[in-house]
């Protein structure tokens, strides 16, 4: 097939239909961004409005939290408490089970047992924790915490919320620390066996250690989802503030505040409707301080082995 | 029998006990998390078998503990759930498409852009309900406490879900494919709607389905939006207002029992509707992913 | 000494020398970034022939017949600097569409990459998409015929491509890119993940092309070169900036019997890699 040199027409048409696309799609993109600066904005503004009224110092540093009585108090410590508290048991059982579980997996089990055990985790992660509140609030307080180990706690209190979140972080701690064991080269281990180390002492002391950012990423990740949970502690946790540390008592976090003040129909512009974003900010300024340090240390372990 | 080599040459006794020691704690550690999941699972059927029926499939809520049902909820996730795909697939594929195949990765905005996404990935979901009510129910938009706020809301959440799950299916595809179409003549958007993209959809749809599984369970948003506790109907439009199983099951929850109405087993018999349906639409994913996935 | 026998040329095929250029390439060079692929390269390419692109590897003559169809473009940080004339227009004038460009000048890769799709909608794939006219059973028989490969597809053009051997569909992409009705046809490297009887099959029909294409291939192997082909350009590595430049480009039969230069003797006498 000879083109004739004279009749060759190398100039096309723009594209416009090519340009239209890219923009299309670059929309499309912008709503995610979007999405942030909107959570932004609507948190700041209303938050703004409520400093101006309650006084940051008196919000950030106060020891009383009672802003539907008279007289109302509006400092937001008890709730930064409560949330600390529950999220540090969390993590007091989702830690050591979810990095057992996670050795085990990576270092110890057969691919059988891998293959059959990561979709039951999976499952696990799966599970609304409105399930898990339910099991809270009627089998873990009454029959484990108060008649198998006759601890003398509410029946809304921040021990059994604290666990079971614990329990469903679990899956969080074990995917992300196994894979960054998992991506461990083969070769560090077979230089450690050659030198006569035991299995132990590989896994301790060369594996964990190498994938030491990721299993680190992976705790923040399951701190900032700790924080972040809702269902469990406004079914299980209690509703009563508490500025101190007995957590066999009600605890109520910034979460549970959130959710059981909106539930009623909250007039646009009362102080209520105020806390509620000011609250909401305290709650997205601690999560996404974890989330950004998650981030880091999720670049730093994949950087170093891919 | 380990995954990974053994010593040679025998170890002592105090050291094999030690191996061994670790060994079952690890064991242990899993064991426990699995068998958490058991229980709870068995106290959820024993709690809440005995409601479970057709009646209770087909009735709506009630104070009469012995005639309520989830109709109404069952219904609204559905129409939830419609209006969450019908946002997130298309906001979704096309954001993924734009990172994957249109972004230049050494533009600073683009990096800004993936990372917001992942920052929002882990973002509490209750944080996402402020957001709804703040500008979809109230504010700007002003829809009201209706199911296509309650639907947006739920799709914003599980949004950065489904864009790094697409983009995790466009990158599977090799870049052979594209350049051989590119070869050919075709542009750049033919070479991605004809050939990746296609070849991306079982992953991408195991993604949607596996958002819409997160989607499915939230209750934390849907309260602050303001979702009805208490209603007698089925939604009829994107302006109805609406309530959902978790809000229904929250609701159950919430209400103390006593002898004449015991609301327990309503909701656990709402939780095992739930997770019928979850393992369903995972079931479902499973099936998509084993069945098409290109092989390479 | 000579490497394999090349082709008899007739008086006639002599003077196809003669005739116009398709390509003329002067002081082509590309780089990726920073770093310089290939330099400095001139010559031309004609028409109906074969033009091979020898020498040992990261020479850039890869990134040399991409130049061809600008499938550089691609790659972000190429940088291509030179004149590349095609029947004298400027390949990379402001003007000018890649997709006419790719129209024309076809590519066939060193990996046969088929797409997931049926052997029927693998070659009826491009005439679709560049909206040609045309029963497109006739486009798709007469491509897997031209291709040789008609025989072992007829029975079954809906059938995943992936299903063929590795041989089977590389000439299915040869298929492909002749159901566009190009003008040349660029092959980067196509035997070189394919067995010796399927390479045999492949040059066999490149040598039938040749009546109604304009063919340049890219080869590490000698040999194949030798075989098929009516000029070699050899290109090589310069020791000192570790940049490709062409060295020497000739007739076939003089580059392997008789090079002008010494890198190109010790190259194709085999004493260099």
């Amino acid at each position: 097939m000879e083109a004739a040199a004279t009749t060759i027409r190398l100039q096309g048409r723009r594209r416009h239909g090519e340009l239209a696309v890219r923009l299309l799609l670059g929309l499309a993109a912008l709503v995610s961004l979007l999405t942030t600066v909107g959570i932004v904005y609507a948190l700041l503004e209303e938050t703004v409005v409520f400093f101006g009224e309650v006084g940051a110092h008196d919000y950030l540093f106060g020891t009383k939290w009672t802003p539907l009585f008279e007289p109302a108090s509006f400092g937001v410590l008890p709730l930064v408490a409560g949330t600390l508290a529950t999220s540090a048991i969390a993590m007091l059982v989702a830690v050591p089970l979810g990095l057992g579980a996670a050795i085990y997996l990576s270092e110890y089990a057969r691919p059988r047992v891998r293959k059959t055990v990561k979709p039951i985790l999976e499952l696990l992660a799966g599970i609304p924790t409105i399930v898990f509140g339910y099991f809270a609030l009627t089998f873990f307080t009454p029959e484990i915490l108060r008649a198998f180990f006759n601890l003398d706690v509410g029946i809304f209190n921040a021990l059994a919320a604290g666990i079971i979140i614990g329990f469903l972080t679990i899956p969080i701690v074990a995917s992300i620390s196994e894979d960054a064991m998992r991506s461990v080269p083969q070769s560090l281990r077979e230089g450690a066996f050659g030198l006569g180390a035991s299995k132990l002492q590989v896994t301790m002391r060369v594996v964990f250690p190498a994938a030491l950012s990721g299993i680190v990423a992976s705790v923040v990740l399951a701190m900032s989802r700790a924080v972040g949970e809702t269902m469990v502690v406004v079914i299980a946790g209690g509703l009563q503030p508490q500025w101190g540390a007995d957590v066999g008592k009600s605890m109520e976090t910034l979460t549970a505040f959130i959710a059981s003040t909106a539930k009623g129909d909250v007039p646009t512009g009362s102080i209520e409707y105020k806390t509620l974003f000011a609250v909401g900010t305290t709650l997205f300024v601690i999560t996404f301080v974890l989330n950004m340090f998650s981030i880091r240390f999720v670049r730093k372990y994949r950087q170093v082995y891919e | 029998m380990s995954a990974h080599g053994e010593t040679v040459g025998r170890p002592s006794s105090a050291r094999r006990a030690k191996d061994l020691a670790f060994r079952l704690a690890l064991l242990a550690c899993l064991a426990v998390a699995i068998g958490l999941l058991g229980i709870l699972l068995v106290d959820a059927v024993l709690d809440g078998a005995g409601a479970l029926d057709w009646d209770f499939i087909n009735s709506f809520t009630s104070i009469t503990a012995d005639k309520a049902g989830i109709q109404a909820a069952l219904w609204g996730t559905i129409w939830l759930m419609g209006v969450c795909a019908l946002f997130i697939i298309p906001v979704g594929v096309a954001t993924a498409i734009y990172l994957e195949e249109y972004a230049d990765e050494t533009r600073w905005w683009n990096r800004v852009i993936e990372l917001n996404i992942q920052n929002l990935a882990a973002v509490p979901s209750i944080v996402y309900g402020i957001l709804g009510l703040a500008f979809l129910v109230r504010g700007p938009l002003n829809l009201g406490q209706v199911v296509l706020a309650g639907g947006l809301t739920l799709g914003l959440l599980v949004l950065p879900m489904v864009i790094i799950a697409g983009r995790e299916a466009l990158r599977a595809v090799p870049s052979s494919i594209r350049e051989g179409s590119m070869a050919l003549g075709a542009t750049q958007w033919q070479t991605i709607w004809r050939q990746v993209l296609p070849a991306a959809v079982p992953g991408i749809a195991t993604g949607v389905i596996l958002a819409l599984s997160r989607a499915i369970g939230e209750t934390a948003p849907l309260i602050v939006i303001g979702a009805a506790t208490v209603i007698f109907a089925n939604p009829t439009g994107l302006g109805s207002d609406f309530t959902a199983m978790p809000i229904q099951i929250f609701d159950w929850i919430s209400r103390a029992s006593n002898d004449i109405n015991d609301y327990r087993p309503l909701a656990a018999a709402g939780i095992l509707v739930l997770i019928l349906l979850l393992l369903a639409m995972n079931g479902v994913a499973i099936w998509l992913r084993n069945r098409y996935e290109q092989k390479w | 000494m000579v490497i394999g026998q090349p082709a008899p040329k007739s008086a006639e095929e002599r003077t196809r020398a003669r005739r116009e250029p398709i390509f003329h390439l002067e002081g082509v060079s590309v780089s990726y970034g920073d770093k310089a692929a290939v330099r400095g390269v001139s010559f031309d390419i004609a028409r109906n022939e074969i033009t091979a692109l020898i020498g040992p590897s990261g020479c850039g003559k890869s990134t040399l017949i991409r130049c061809l169809n600008r499938m550089n473009d691609l790659i972000p940080s190429a940088r291509v600097e030179g004149s590349v004339l095609y029947h004298g227009q400027d390949l990379y004038g402001s003007e000018v569409d890649a997709v006419e460009v790719r129209k024309r000048i076809g590519m066939v890769f060193q990996k046969p990459n088929p797409f997931p799709k049926s052997i029927y909608d693998n070659v009826a794939f491009g005439p679709r998409v560049l909206g040609m006219k045309g029963d497109m059973d006739e486009v798709v028989q007469r491509a897997l015929q031209r291709a040789a490969v008609w025989d072992e597809t007829k029975d079954r053009l809906k059938a995943n491509a992936f299903g063929m051997s590795g041989g089977q569909q590389q000439r299915l992409c040869i298929a492909r890119a002749l159901a566009v009705e190009p003008d040349v046809i660029l092959m980067d490297e196509p035997c070189s993940a394919l067995d010796p009887i399927s390479t045999g099959k492949i040059e066999d029909l490149m040598l039938e092309l040749r009546k109604d294409y304009s063919i340049v291939i890219v080869t590490h192997n000698m040999q194949q070169a030798a075989r098929v082909s009516d000029r070699t350009a050899f290109f090589t590595v310069d020791p000192e900036d570790r940049v490709g430049r062409l060295v020497e480009y000739d007739d076939t039969e003089t580059v392997f019997t008789n090079p002008g230069d010494p890198r190109t003797e010790a190259y194709v006498t085999g004493k260099v890699g």
